[in-house]
């Protein structure tokens, strides 16, 4: 099937590109120039960017289907503009086995919505003791290992995994939290969360455990991969270690991008994850280094978690806030119509550098290319409705925020997976 | 006043007028019968996610001295996590038609989050490490008996700062009376962030130096040996209350005591029943602090 | 608030309160056993006026008392703050006591009672009696004074505002008409 998309104004990575028609047709863009197309839409000016890939989502499945599923984890994913998804490994049981995750893939691509990857543990059960079977994993599909949800206490097996995946051609991305630093810290250390009498995870355990692992990293090969990047002190090492040429990449989540410590203030576990929120000059220093690349990747961590679980006590309610619908209006609103961070480095950061970061081709808009697309209205504005969310976690964060930039129209390989054209 | 959840919000002339009602109370209490009708028909719930004997009484007795039915609920938060959560809990018991809930968990905020749930007023008994806004009262109220106004005053509060919500509720509410709070105990029990302005010391000495009173708190038994400090013995070397350490601080400064005292840890024994010990006097204005507590917020039409 | 009239003047309470303390003491003997109790605000002051002419008539002066009836009162439901508690000070063992409450008002009856409450609580009196500045009328309880120093038929509408030196800088009664 062939579609025109009349009237779009593309960006990609490079920036804004024009206005154009777009033909998509055998799953590719097959023009930029227009042509004769089995159906068309007008876009009205709205733009049209490569679709997203996430690096980091906890789709719960198998094990935890009450808190997400493949089904609703993947529209929710499609809704927020998303062609793919990486699916964390911290399941019940973990992905820790090629079985395993040939077996969630098989199902995901009955799920429809946007296309699954998966990432498997890095090592068995995610103990960080025994490496997993790294190489029949990649075989059955993985695309990057992670004990994401863990952290890797084991420097040594941090170092033979990070050779033996680089052999694989394949990034670790690592939770980097110093256990023992972080305790039983549940929010970010300082004088207000000491106020509060919520347990502090100081920034020095994310920092502490980045230094560890980047002197680790120059004993191997391998490629890291840092998720949810959280503090100044974080940002500043990894930009001294991309200067020393280290193969070492960050991503960073709407939420660090976009909230603080202060939210806490509430005291309610909508606000609780890992790593914490922290201080208004860490957000500032990620939206730096989201701007100039420091943070190459924005990846939602999407963690959701069943209502009931989240109204439960401070200490007891589980760790995650759930973004993939909200992701990129939240950023288009926040950070480049009112912090002025370049649309098309939000594009880079959303759509191409997580596909380079796992050797996929994409994320650009040029013919030839696949035709993961999302077409985004940057005009409407919508406050955010966690009752319309697709995922099973109808909560946020972000609920009556109003923003801009929300997906009208996704599509992965050619076909439609979500559409609220008016 | 809707609920007491902490001390944000609030100003010296709430203070006082809640001492004012706390002396009337106090009247009450010295009466041969110490009940009076207020709350006649007005039910309290006392739900204690965490043991707490003596709190428990205290608010139950407050709101029996004031005819009010009281209705009360005991669990651990981590039985709850089986089945019922603190949430079904509190909607249950609000079903019965309570005016107000009294809340102790181990975590903070959950009374916070119970004012977000339910229509009826909501006191803070006690949540995690966060606050303790009656106990803070009541020490408040015993200290302006003893010394007057508070103002420019040196408290001294010693023990587990890290893990108590005695100390910060304390911080919080003698700062806010004008007085210089020092907080002192060993490292691993002192927090990394100041809090409320008081000054954090790992010096005893420092903190007891022309002290115009001394506060011990409850250590618990667990972390004294193998958790965060070394052993008992340690402790007590390093910070307990003495005779000698207290006569740094000024001649007579009373020493307190939130209780329930672990004997010869916190304290030398022979002081906590000394004269300069206002440990009892702590639990008899509880009573009469909590009793104006459920008075302001409920000798009125319900919210 | 509308101001209507002045109902009596400074030399008229003086009169009537020592009116009552006469009456006080021919109901009491002479006053043996006597406590006066002045219900707050005003009762207060009036308790302690009545006390100084007891002593006066009679050589001896009465115990004196003061009481809040605060938490005694059955419309804390009906109102927007907790009011204010007063302090109440009986420095005297009521029981067996000539005990005379003093107020300054008596209007629906449900001050009175409050104080009678209030006042049993305290002990058991041999006898309670109940003396007034003004008695307005409007009773809502089966309460009657034994000593009154001006019946004054009122309106509901109207309130009647007692001013005492003590309290607010002169001797007066005011009637004033609400809206």
């Amino acid at each position: 099937m062939s579609l025109l998309i009349r009237n779009a104004r593309l960006v990609d990575a490079r920036g804004e590109r024009g206005v154009a028609d777009v033909l998509v047709a055998d799953g590719r863009i097959a023009s930029l120039a227009g042509g004769e197309a089995e159906r068309s839409i007008e876009a009205g000016g709205r733009l049209l960017l490569p679709a997203f890939l996430d690096l980091h989502a906890h789709l719960r499945t198998p094990g935890e289907e009450q808190k997400e599923s493949l089904e609703t984890g993947l529209r929710a994913a499609a809704a927020g503009g998303f062609a793919a998804v990486v699916m964390m490994p911290n399941t019940r049981p973990p992905l820790d086995a090629p079985e395993a995750v040939r077996g969630v893939l098989r199902r995901a691509r009955a799920a429809g919505g946007a296309r699954a990857l998966a990432a498997a543990a890095l090592t068995k059960g995610q103990e960080g003791r025994a490496l997993a079977e790294l190489r029949l994993l990649a075989e059955a599909g993985a695309v990057l290992f992670t004990d994401d949800g863990r952290t890797n206490e084991d420097a040594g097996v941090l170092a033979d995994g990070l050779r033996y995946a680089a052999a694989l051609g394949r990034p670790v991305a690592v939770h980097a939290e110093d256990a023992g630093l972080r305790g039983e810290g549940v929010v970010h250390e300082c004088p207000l969360t000491e106020a509060l009498g919520l347990p502090g995870n100081p920034a020095e355990a994310e920092s502490a455990r980045i230094a560890r692992d980047l002197e680790v990293l120059r004993m191997t090969e391998g490629h890291l991969h840092l998720q949810h990047l959280s503090t100044k002190s974080g940002v500043r090492l990894v930009a001294e270690a991309k200067r020393r040429g280290r193969r070492v990449s960050a991503e960073a989540t709407p939420h660090h991008l976009t909230l603080t410590v202060d939210a806490l203030k509430t005291l309610d576990p909508l606000y609780k994850v890992a790593p914490p929120l922290r201080e208004a000059a860490d957000r500032e220093a990620l939206i730096e280094a989201l701007a100039e690349g420091v943070v190459d990747v924005v990846a939602t961590d999407h963690a959701p978690h069943t209502a009931a679980e989240k109204a439960a006590d401070f200490l007891r309610a589980p760790f995650g806030i759930p973004s993939l619908e909200v992701a990129f209006p939240l950023l288009f609103t926040e950070l480049v119509e009112k912090r002025g961070v370049p649309l098309g480095r939000l594009v880079e950061a959303m759509a191409r550098a997580p596909r380079r970061l796992l050797g996929l081709e994409g994320g650009v808009l040029e013919e030839g290319a696949p035709a993961d697309l999302v077409l985004v209205d940057p005009r409407e504005r919508r406050a955010v409705d966690p009752a319309g969310f697709f995922s099973k976690a109808k909560y946020s964060p972000w609920a009556g925020w109003e923003l801009l930039g929300w997906p009208v129209l996704t599509l992965v390989g050619g076909e439609v997976v979500h559409a609220r054209l008016g | 006043m809707r609920h007491l959840l902490d001390f944000s919000g609030w100003d010296r002339a709430r203070v006082a007028a809640l001492f004012k009602t706390a002396r009337a109370m106090k009247e009450v209490l010295s009466r041969p019968i110490k009940t009076v009708p207020t709350l006649k028909g007005r039910t309290v719930a006392t739900v204690f996610f965490e043991p707490s004997t003596r709190t428990k009484t205290s608010f139950e007795l407050a709101a029996k001295r004031l005819s009010a039915d009281v209705v009360s609920f005991s669990g651990s938060s981590s039985s709850l996590k089986k089945g019922e959560s603190i949430r079904d809990t509190l909607l249950t018991l609000a079903a019965y038609g309570v005016d107000a809930f009294v809340i102790r968990a181990d975590a903070a905020g959950v009374p916070h989050q119970a004012a977000r749930w339910l229509d009826a007023a909501v006191i803070n008994a006690g949540d995690g490490r966060r606050a303790h806004p009656t106990q803070a009262l009541l020490d408040a109220f015993t200290l302006e008996e003893a010394l007057g106004d508070l103002e420019g005053r040196k408290i001294a509060i010693v023990g587990d700062i890290l893990h108590s919500r005695v100390a910060r509720s304390n911080a919080e509410l003698l700062g806010l009376l004008g007085a210089e709070v020092w907080l002192a105990g060993p490292p691993p029990l002192l927090p990394r962030r100041p809090f409320f302005g008081a000054r954090l010391t790992a010096r005893l000495e420092e903190a007891l130096k022309d002290a115009d009173a001394v506060m011990a708190l409850r250590i618990q038994k667990e972390r004294l040996s193998g958790g965060r400090l070394p052993s008992e013995e340690d402790y007590r070397d390093g910070y307990q209350i003495t005779e000698d350490r207290l006569a740094l601080a000024k001649p007579g400064a009373p020493l307190l005591h939130p209780g329930p005292l672990n004997r010869d840890v916190e304290i030398e024994g022979t002081l906590a029943d000394g004269p300069r010990s206002l440990v009892l006097r702590q639990v008899e204005n509880g009573q009469a602090v909590r009793m104006a507590v459920l008075y302001h917020l409920l000798a009125r039409r319900a919210a | 608030m509308r101001f209507k009239a002045r109902v009596m003047e400074a030399p008229e309470i003086a009169r009537a309160l020592s009116r009552i303390a006469h009456e006080i003491l021919e109901a009491t003997q002479g006053g043996r056993d006597l406590a006066l109790v002045g219900i707050h605000t005003r009762g207060i002051p009036l308790a302690g006026r009545l006390a100084e002419r007891i002593e006066r008539f009679e050589g001896r002066r009465p115990m004196l008392g003061q009481l809040d009836i605060t938490l005694y009162r059955d419309d804390l439901t009906e109102l927007e703050h907790a009011p204010v508690v007063r302090e109440t000070v009986i420095p005297f063992d009521v029981a067996g006591k000539r005990i005379v409450l003093v107020d300054d008002v008596l209007f629906t009856g449900r001050t009175a009672r409050a104080g009678l409450d209030a006042l049993t609580d305290l002990g058991r009196p041999a006898r309670v009696y109940l003396a007034i500045l003004v008695d307005r009328g409007h009773r809502e309880l089966p309460i009657c004074p034994d000593f009154v120093g001006k019946n004054l038929p009122t309106s509901r509408k109207e309130v009647v505002k007692v001013k005492l030196a003590e309290t607010d800088g002169e001797d007066a009664v005011e009637l004033w008409e609400r809206p």
